[in-house]
């Protein structure tokens, strides 16, 4: 029993808070969607799958750096992808061209995934036949912040058309990034107002560590780097699922 | 706009505790930080449409609102912040821990002393 939920509440001394008294709850306003991803994070552990939610505003190359990444991995991690999107099966073709299996979340006119809706998309996949599940979030820097979907780590993707302050203008979901990546880097000699080490300096303001990798994913160009992070990240999860696992708590809400 | 999300589950999670007590609902309060990722004004339109025909449907919500603090890594002094900000104010150092400014919580409930048992 606990002071949280109301399970203390008997039929013996539910009569106890008088009418017209304020009732102390003091719970957390996501608590729903944070107990489906616990319970979609404990499957994950149980099968052992490293699962990364993917954000980004739209057109900032999620799909591209999928494609790209499963191209260079497949034959050595069995991989799925979950895409989620406000319409069209467009992203999953993409990835199904790729060899691996993609399971597309049309959400209508919602901003971003959440725990059930992932935990739904699950039952499509067979957590048994995959080592790396990648959820790619609708594109947007807001809402798909506030979701935990039950993944172990987020990687929070900023492309060189949108602007070096984007971290300061959407600190939450650069603030959640346990990685942020750079893409399109090959745009820069174009772009002269965009600055990485000031986009850099815009994340180490957010009291962030993340390590920002800088790529394009269409080029090819400074890919070995995530590469060689996530592979060591998969092996850290396949030997040793817990301490992944406690990553994620790490940017639960205080409370 | 997620808040109406945001709103559906408060609804719902509102549901258990209407059940174990007398009484209409008639204030909700919540607590919410500058980087709980919810705009208060938002969250108080959202609700104002979604408790139609639930058991908040006579109830008020009430948002308080904590302010942004971080404790140093280094110097260990606690500062006021902003959200694109969180270094130290004291001795400018990155590495600061959050200590409040990101909650996302119902707080309490209040009912009307007026009974709807007889």
């Amino acid at each position: 029993m606990c002071d949280s939920c109301g399970c203390n509440i008997t039929p013996g001394n539910q009569h106890l808070p008088q009418a017209g008294e304020a009732v102390e709850v003091l719970q957390g306003l996501l608590a729903e969607n944070d107990h489906q991803a616990q319970h979609n994070r404990a499957h994950f552990d149980g099968h052992q799958v490293l699962t990364i939610n993917l954000m980004s505003s739209p057109g900032s190359g999620k799909t591209a750096l999928l494609e790209a990444t499963i191209a260079q991995l497949k034959n050595r991690y069995r991989i799925a992808v979950i895409e989620g999107d406000l319409e069209t099966e467009n992203d999953a073709e993409r990835i199904r061209a790729q060899g691996v299996a993609a399971i597309q979340i049309t959400t209508g006119s919602a901003c971003h995934l959440d725990a059930h809706m992932v935990h739904d998309a699950l039952h499509k996949i067979d957590l048994d036949g995959i080592d790396l599940l990648f959820i790619e979030n609708v594109g947007n820097l807001v809402c798909p912040a506030s979701f935990d979907l039950g993944q172990h780590l987020n990687i929070t993707l900023l492309s060189t058309t949108e602007g070096d302050d984007k971290p300061a203008k959407y600190p939450l979901i650069f603030r959640a990034a346990d990685l942020v990546l750079l893409n399109k880097v090959d745009l820069l000699p174009l772009l002269d107002d965009f600055d990485p080490s000031k986009a850099e300096q815009n994340l180490r303001n957010l009291a962030s560590d993340a390590p920002m990798l800088s790529l394009s994913a269409r080029k090819g160009q400074g890919m070995s780097a995530w590469f060689d992070w996530l592979e060591k990240t998969l092996a850290q999860q396949l030997n040793n699922s817990p301490e992944v696992a406690t990553v994620a708590h790490h940017h639960s809400h205080h409370g | 706009m997620h808040e109406l999300s945001v709103c559906q589950g408060l609804l719902r999670q509102l549901v258990p505790w209407v059940e174990q007590h007398q009484g209409p609902l008639i204030q909700v309060r919540v607590r919410i930080g500058p980087l709980a990722g919810v705009e208060p004004g938002l969250l108080q339109a959202a609700f104002a449409i979604a408790r139609q025909g639930t058991v908040a449907a006579q109830a008020e919500l009430l948002i308080e609102h904590s302010p942004l603090r971080v404790r140093c890594n280094e110097c260990e002094i606690e500062s006021k912040v902003t959200a694109n900000d969180l270094r130290c104010r004291h001795c400018g150092y990155q590495q600061t821990q959050l200590i409040s400014g990101d909650e996302l919580l119902l707080v309490s409930i209040q009912f009307s002393k007026e009974s709807q048992h007889v």
